[in-house]
């Protein structure tokens, strides 16, 4: 027991992320309600990002802006910054993430038009009359 | 125009012209045939030529922008994929042929926006089959897949609640895919699919790796609607506008299923006993059975032409991707072959059901009545896609079956080769019925003789020619097995 707690709090943030990411799934495959899986799949999409993040970080680690010039000069101690390619990357991931919002919610609104509620057993409801 | 960079040019001048066909189009729809038709032939033509010139030169390795491998993103263009850059080229540029006089039809003044989309998706499924970083292809798989959701979206009726059925599954799939890429980033420190796989192997923590792939594997298969995660899929296809369905449904499950290849190959390959020795391989063929005769017995309950080509897609996803885990080189051949195969397959009979529907309206099995007098040329294209489904020779699809159970014999796995004897069966059941209801029922008891009333030929013509392919296809199995499929599988291996 002593030995999975400690594993816990040595690694908190990769639990949180578990954690976050449980929330997420939750939420996009137990929940009725089209918004709220629409915002489970955010929070499921966030704790990647977070997850992708904190692997960048280092213990002692600085911002990883660099003088050119004196990084040519004299080349660059890896342990003073941190990682800065998964902050990169996750750039790309929010754009991603953003993109698919905007289109579901794009198509919520064209749901709400058509059957006017956003609750899948109501939807369903309307469907089978 | 330099030569050396020709394969740039067949993404650059479709993603290009997605950008002019919504800026001309929106003033004038006579703008949005000539510009999507004349960017796709280009791309055809150019990826032809990037083909032979990949067999004859070997892999093109091509960084982007400058920035070296392994921290710049690379492109790699082996022969195989270059044999996928020609199917997605080939295969848009009918379908797209098809979808035009269709979308005129079903979304009226929204062409432009609708080919737009269309365009960007081709151009993300052309990169998906060259791109040699792992994170790059996470990217361009949602490209893919957003484009894909708001084209589902433009259907009728049920359309926009099934498209955002499919973005949360999608999103899952997507979303695991990147948790994967996540631990092989942990692990090995680099992006680049060679590079991963140099590195993994040095390494200790075999748990992580496995985790790694479990993750990166479950992702590809929610997106290619590998039984049992397939559920989105039969009702986002059916209820796309008809256009949508020509690209979506024969390219997208099968340019996943390459991407599970490469995932497979060039990245866990080194640690591929990982998967032998937990049983794992065998398991899964016995689910790719599984899947191919559920697929094939809905398939059998739909009393709608779209609904039930819709479920023997997955049923065929099965086929491919049990005959990659048969992991045996025939089992391997069979299921590259029947990439190229069933794309063409289901674009035939998917061009087929969009001539029907485009003069008819319905896809109904009683609408179909008597339909041979008056469609004789879309009707006999669809035979001949039906022959090439059920796998009768010398059609294409008799010759990736084949290799596909010889595979599976070879393997000893006789659950698969037994589901795929089923599925033949059943696929034989389920043309056979249409065929007849088409050419042998008359409608309403009239003998009169019904005019001829073909579809439009933008949209006969590559029915037609696709049809025509899938016996050239067959025809040159042969050749196109020993030229492109066994060297590859040769350096797999």
């Amino acid at each position: 027991m002593d030995g999975f707690l400690a594993e816990v709090v040595a690694k908190y943030n990769y639990w949180l992320y578990v954690v976050l990411m449980m929330i997420g799934f939750y939420a996009m495959i137990g929940k009725r309600n089209l918004v709220k899986k629409l915002l489970g799949m955010n929070i499921f999409q966030t704790a990647i990002i977070l997850l992708f993040v904190s692997s960048g970080v280092k213990r002692g680690g600085g911002i990883p802006i660099l003088d050119k010039y004196e990084v040519l000069a004299r080349g660059v101690d890896v342990a003073t910054v941190v990682n800065p390619l998964p902050h990169v990357l996750m750039l790309t991931a929010i754009v991603v993430s953003v993109s698919v919002t905007g289109v579901a919610l794009a198509i919520l609104q064209r749901i709400y038009r058509e059957y006017g509620t956003l609750e899948e057993d109501e939807i369903l409801e309307k469907l089978g009359q | 125009m330099t030569f050396a960079n020709l394969h740039m040019y067949v993404l650059a001048v479709p993603l290009l012209t997605a950008l002019a066909v919504n800026l001309l189009g929106r003033r004038s729809r006579t703008w949005i045939a000539p510009l999507t038709l004349g960017a796709l032939s280009f791309s055809t033509v150019a990826a032809a030529l990037v083909l032979v010139r990949v067999l004859r030169e070997g892999t093109l390795h091509y960084t982007v922008g400058n920035w070296s491998p392994p921290y710049g993103i690379e492109l790699v263009i082996d022969p195989l994929g270059a044999l996928m850059l020609l199917l997605v080229a080939a295969a848009a540029l009918l379908a797209t042929s098809g979808a035009l006089p269709s979308v005129a039809l079903e979304l009226p003044g929204r062409e432009h926006l609708f080919f737009t989309l269309y365009l960007i998706l081709i151009v993300g499924l052309m990169g998906l089959v060259i791109t040699g970083d792992a994170f790059n292809l996470y990217v361009l798989l949602e490209i893919t897949s957003i484009t894909t959701y708001g084209l589902v979206a433009m259907g009728k009726g049920r359309a926009p609640l099934a498209s955002f059925n499919y973005i949360i599954m999608g999103s899952i799939g997507a979303c695991f895919y990147l948790l994967g890429v996540g631990y092989l980033y942990i692990l090995t420190g680099t992006l680049n699919m060679a590079d991963i796989a140099a590195i993994l192997p040095t390494l200790p923590g075999t748990v992580a790796a496995a985790t790694a792939f479990a993750f990166l594997l479950v992702g590809l298969w929610i997106k290619m609607a590998f039984f049992p995660l397939h559920g989105w899929l039969p009702n986002a296809y059916s209820l796309a506008p008809t256009g949508a369905g020509l690209l979506i449904a024969p390219l997208m499950t099968k340019v996943t299923i390459y991407l599970m290849i490469r995932v497979l190959y060039s990245i866990i390959h080194p640690n591929w006993a990982l998967l032998a020795e937990s049983g794992v391989q065998s398991a899964l063929v016995w689910a790719a059975a599984l899947g191919i005769v559920c697929a094939s017995a809905m398939a059998l309950g739909q009393r709608d032409l779209k609904r039930m080509l819709t479920y023997l897609i997955v049923a065929e996803v099965g086929y491919m991707v049990g005959g990659v885990f048969l992991a045996n080189e025939t089992g391997l051949t069979g299921a590259l072959l029947h990439i190229v195969n069933d794309a063409l397959m289901t674009l035939c009979l998917f061009l087929a059901a969009a001539a029907i529907v485009y003069r008819t309206g319905s896809l109904e099995f009683d609408s179909l009545r008597g339909l041979y007098r008056r469609m004789p040329v879309t009707l006999a294209a669809f035979t001949l896609a039906a022959f090439s489904m059920i796998g009768v020779p010398p059609t294409a699809g008799f010759f990736s079956k084949w290799y596909l159970l010889l595979g599976g014999i070879e393997a000893g796995q006789w659950g698969y080769v037994g589901a795929l004897l089923f599925s033949s069966l059943v696929n034989a059941v389920l043309f056979f019925r249409i065929i007849e209801i088409a050419f042998f029922r008359n409608s309403a008891a009239d003998d009169r003789p019904l005019p001829v009333t073909e579809a439009p030929a933008m949209l006969v013509g590559p029915l037609v020619l696709s049809a025509l392919a899938l016996v050239v296809l067959g025809l040159g199995a042969g050749g196109l097995v020993d030229s492109v499929i066994l060297p590859a599988i040769a350096a797999f291996l």
